[in-house]
């Protein structure tokens, strides 16, 4: 895939995102530090992590959702690191976001139909054309047109994540942050949801920003993949490099950890991690005793 | 009377009325219909608002005509309930009455929230300064004395009904800005909000369509209990003279009735009788609307039924209740030839009863068993009853569960034994905790917070092993240091919050083990962990299992935590047992076409961007 050779849709540069502390004069939290990533047009960038490792909080701030306390975040040439609502309005329509829970990501009390219809009205667009468009969605996410008129509580899991998806397509947005979006989902759900994350890029030619903190989601779906640790990215590149044969001894691990579903070869694996603890911890006493 | 049943039954609901068609959801309404005391409120209240709303029609005289010749006089065809002590007619003061009681209250509610609602809105919404503020207001408020601050009012102002429902209306608004501003709270953070503001939605929109609606049925239940007092306050108030005695109300027409309650008591009867009715009407509806709003949970506080009339049960007889009751004598042996399996369940079936009198089942004809040393790893999807076979060996099974075919039997005897609806608590507390010990999905919601982790692992080793308190710290520290704890001194003082999720984890397994227990009973243990610190916590579980040789049930989602610890592997679908076998069968040649689909959804070793479920299998969507 041709990646950053254009001008990339998404730039995030040297961000700082700081959470005040709740006690008097502390200094604040520090979640994410020197963040540097860029998407380019139809691309997907892996975010993988584990929790606390500020993945989530990285998407948050692209969709001004956390604090940016330092650094810039440029999508499609602008300046967005503290745009105000009135640009997030304008900007809703190329940027949207899934999130990783299906089950409170839409409201109780909304039908369907009204739930889509929701940035459409935001936009302007006509109740008709408005409804017109949200049959169009239903279809492109694989949901019955009767879905219209019923609440999310009628839906399994995976059908309220695809009106989840519906909702970000809604607008026809330029990128997708996707805060795992499969990670509540069964396993033969969740299959069914990468397959249709995978056929949108294909139709559509929007980039996701995929966050999750399973390496496996992440190699299937990315064209990059970015790794956090601590609040910072320790290594980003080609999704087959980082997730195959990584650098970082963060990656490594992560790698190894992840069972495979075969008992020898997960035996195989388990020794492959044990032995790789072990010379990292070598390593590790080695800079203690040089330094 | 028909068109007016919507109005009417909202009443009691001034300044909500616009939301209160979608609310109250058509199945609530429903709900509400189906409740006998949530009918019995709204025909009292219907008709305490038709009397009022029809009062000048239907008094025959005016609310003030005084016959003086006709004093105290017994009902008869004029005065249809007599008249009072200036010979003015009871039955028309009483709808005059009814019209003023009812407005007041009204006006009250409708001041209260007016007031509350907004600003506990705005303080949940956006917190920060204005909630700083309005809290110190609504505290203020609180602490005001309400009847003395009537009182100064009515001095001030004069006897006005109105005025004095509107200062009440204020004093009580500070309980809808607490329960707006609470349940507004408790939403502001969820994901559809976020989702609506990365829509563009300004913050009124947000507020109107995204949070209204959480606050809309307690408001409503509110004002139903609010109505109620502030009827009752006014008329104390003109029960005490504070009134305006031009005005015919239920207060005043009370204190006219105690004036002369030796020589007429019907006249304290009817408006006492005439507010205890719309009062009583009001707390129902409350009550019902309650029951409507909840009654997903109505269902399970259902009395059980006998098994003898179970209808759905029929799979073969069911035992008499008598031999359903735990009893020490009459548990049948097992079946010869399988005492030396640790665990064997045989046929099971579970069942929730529904509302409707059938039964519900979750696990049906599974069977398996776990021998001495062995992992079993039972997986599926969430709904399989995976968890619920394994709560029944545990004897964890919600209350209204009914085991409804099989049995289980653990080390040779039945905890379950064929027939029996329930599981023998008597039998398993016995084992629970010694022989059968547990480890749980959420490590940090399964320690308690208000006990050091030394405590929650020591109180359970005194009393099951009866071991002195100083014998039981030495143990649970050893273990500590077992489950590869580095600081094992520092972890037992501490309390949960102060400790790592993957820690606690390794705090719970250390529990499990400490009664040194035959079998384990696993439930997702590393499903809330971080990918690394699940591969510790296996490899952990591994090492303990095969050091104690003790049997283990691991209940998971993941083929590579079963490819990891199983040596036999069971997978389940809605409730059924759907292949069960050594891991290495199992995973690498499923026979039945749900395990193959199943594998076939996992993403290891797939080409990356490929399609993983080919259209030709894909079920009814997802």
């Amino acid at each position: 895939m041709s990646t950053t050779k254009s001008a990339p849709l998404l730039t995030v540069d040297q961000l700082v995102v700081e959470y005040p502390s709740k006690k008097f004069r502390a200094k604040p939290f520090r979640a994410l530090t020197d963040i540097n990533i860029t998407i380019g047009r139809g691309e997907t960038l892996g975010l993988v992590g584990e929790s606390g490792s500020g993945k989530t909080t990285l998407g948050r701030a692209i969709l001004g959702l956390a604090p940016v306390t330092g650094g810039k975040i440029s999508f499609d040439g602008k300046d967005i690191s503290h745009a105000t609502r009135k640009d997030r309005r304008v900007l809703s329509r190329d940027l949207q976001v899934v999130f990783q829970d299906p089950y409170t990501s839409l409201n109780p009390a909304l039908e369907i139909g009204d739930i889509l219809a929701e940035p459409l009205g935001v936009q302007g667009m006509e109740a008709a054309a408005a409804k017109k468009r949200v049959k169009e969605l239903l279809d492109q996410v694989g949901l019955p047109s009767d879905a219209i008129n019923r609440l999310p509580r009628e839906f399994s899991g995976g059908q309220r994540q695809r009106v989840a998806i519906a909702r970000a397509l809604a607008l026809s947005p330029k990128l997708i942050v996707c805060d795992e979006p499969v990670s509540a989902l069964d396993l033969s759900t969740q299959a069914r949801v990468l397959d249709l994350f995978l056929q949108i890029q294909k139709d559509t030619g929007v980039s996701y920003l995929f966050v999750s903190h399973d390496l496996d989601v992440v190699r299937h779906i990315s064209h990059r993949v970015a790794v956090m640790y601590h609040g910072e990215i320790v290594e980003q590149g080609p999704a087959d490099i980082v997730t195959r044969d990584p650098e970082h001894p963060y990656t490594q691990r992560l790698l190894l950890a992840s069972p495979v579903p075969d008992p020898d070869r997960q035996e195989q694996r388990r020794a492959d991690r044990h032995r790789l603890l072990e010379s990292q911890r070598m390593q590790h006493e080695q800079a203690g005793v040089l330094a | 009377m028909t068109e007016s049943v919507e109005t009417t039954a909202l009443t009691p609901v001034p300044g909500a009325t616009g939301q209160t068609g979608t609310v109250v959801r058509s199945t609530v309404l429903k709900r509400l219909f189906k409740n006998p005391l949530g009918i019995i409120a709204l025909v009292i209240l219907l008709g305490m608002a038709l009397l009022a709303l029809f009062a000048d029609v239907l008094a025959p005289f005016d609310e003030n005509f005084a016959n003086i010749s006709k004093t105290l006089a017994s009902p008869d065809s004029v005065n249809l309930l007599g008249t009072d002590s200036s010979g003015r007619d009871v039955w028309s003061r009483l709808l005059f009455g009814a019209q003023l009681t009812l407005l007041s209250a009204l006006l009250c509610a409708a001041v209260a929230i007016g007031i509350g609602l907004p600003a506990g809105l705005i303080a949940g919404y956006y917190a920060g300064k204005f909630e700083a503020v309005s809290n110190w207001i609504v505290s203020i408020l609180m602490s005001l004395p309400g009847l003395i601050v009537l009182l100064t009012i009515r001095a001030a102002f004069g006897p006005s009904v109105w005025i004095a429902m509107i200062a009440f209306g204020v004093l009580i608004s500070p309980s809808y800005f607490r329960l707006t501003r609470s349940a507004v709270q408790s939403v502001r953070n969820e994901l559809y909000v976020d989702a609506a503001r990365v829509s563009g939605l300004s913050d009124l929109r947000i507020i109107t369509r995204h949070i209204f609606s959480v606050v809309r049925a307690p408001i409503i239940i509110q004002t139903a209990a609010i109505a109620g007092v502030a009827i009752a306050i006014q008329s104390g108030l003109e029960f005490l003279g504070l009134g305006d005695p031009a005005k015919a109300t239920w207060g005043v027409m009370l204190s006219e009735g105690f004036k002369n309650v030796y020589l007429t008591p019907t006249l304290l009867f009817w408006p006492a009788f005439a507010m205890a009715l719309t009062i009583g009407g009001l707390v129902l509806l409350g009550n019902a609307i309650r029951d409507a709003l909840e009654d997903g949970e109505k269902i399970k506080h259902r009395r059980t039924r006998t098994p003898g009339t179970d209808p759905v049960t029929g799979r073969r007889p069911t035992a008499a209740p008598a031999a359903v009751r735990p009893s020490r004598k009459s548990v049948p042996a097992v079946d010869p030839g399988t005492e030396h399996h640790l665990v064997k369940v045989t046929n099971l079936g579970v069942g929730y009863p529904q509302a409707d009198g059938s039964i519900k089942k979750v696990v049906d004809d599974v069977s398996f068993h776990v021998d001495r040393g062995e992992i079993l790893g039972i997986v599926g999807e969430s709904g399989s009853g995976k968890s619920q076979t394994a709560f029944s060996i545990l004897g964890l099974l919600p209350d209204n569960a009914r085991v409804v075919a099989g049995s289980i039997q653990f080390d040779g005897s039945y905890t379950v034994a064929p027939g029996e609806e329930r599981v023998s608590q008597e039998r398993l507390s016995k084992l629970r905790g010694k022989r059968i010990s547990y480890i749980p999905q959420e490590p940090m919601s399964n320690l308690d917070p208000a006990f050091t982790i030394g405590y929650q692992l020591v109180t359970p080793m005194v009393r099951v092993l009866g071991i002195s308190k100083a014998e039981a710290r030495k143990r649970a520290l050893k273990l500590l240091t077992d489950v590869g704890i580095v600081n094992p001194e520092r972890t037992f003082n501490a309390y949960p919050h102060e400790v790592s999720g993957g820690m606690a984890q390794r705090v719970l397994i250390a529990g499990a083990i400490s009664c040194e227990p035959a079998l384990v009973i696993a439930d997702e243990p590393t499903t809330a962990l971080d990918v690394t610190v699940q591969a510790d916590v296996l490899d952990l579980l591994r090492e303990l299992q095969q050091r104690l040789n003790i049997g283990v049930i691991l209940v998971t989602h993941n083929f590579g935590v079963v490819a990891d610890l199983c040596d036999r592997v069971a997978v389940m679908q809605n409730g059924r047992l759907v292949e069960e076998g050594p891991v290495r069968d199992i995973l690498r040649n499923p026979q039945e076409p749900y395990t193959q689909t199943l594998l076939a959804s996992m993403l290891e070793g797939k080409e990356p961007m490929s399609t993983l479920v080919s259209p030709l299998q894909k079920e009814p969507v997802a």
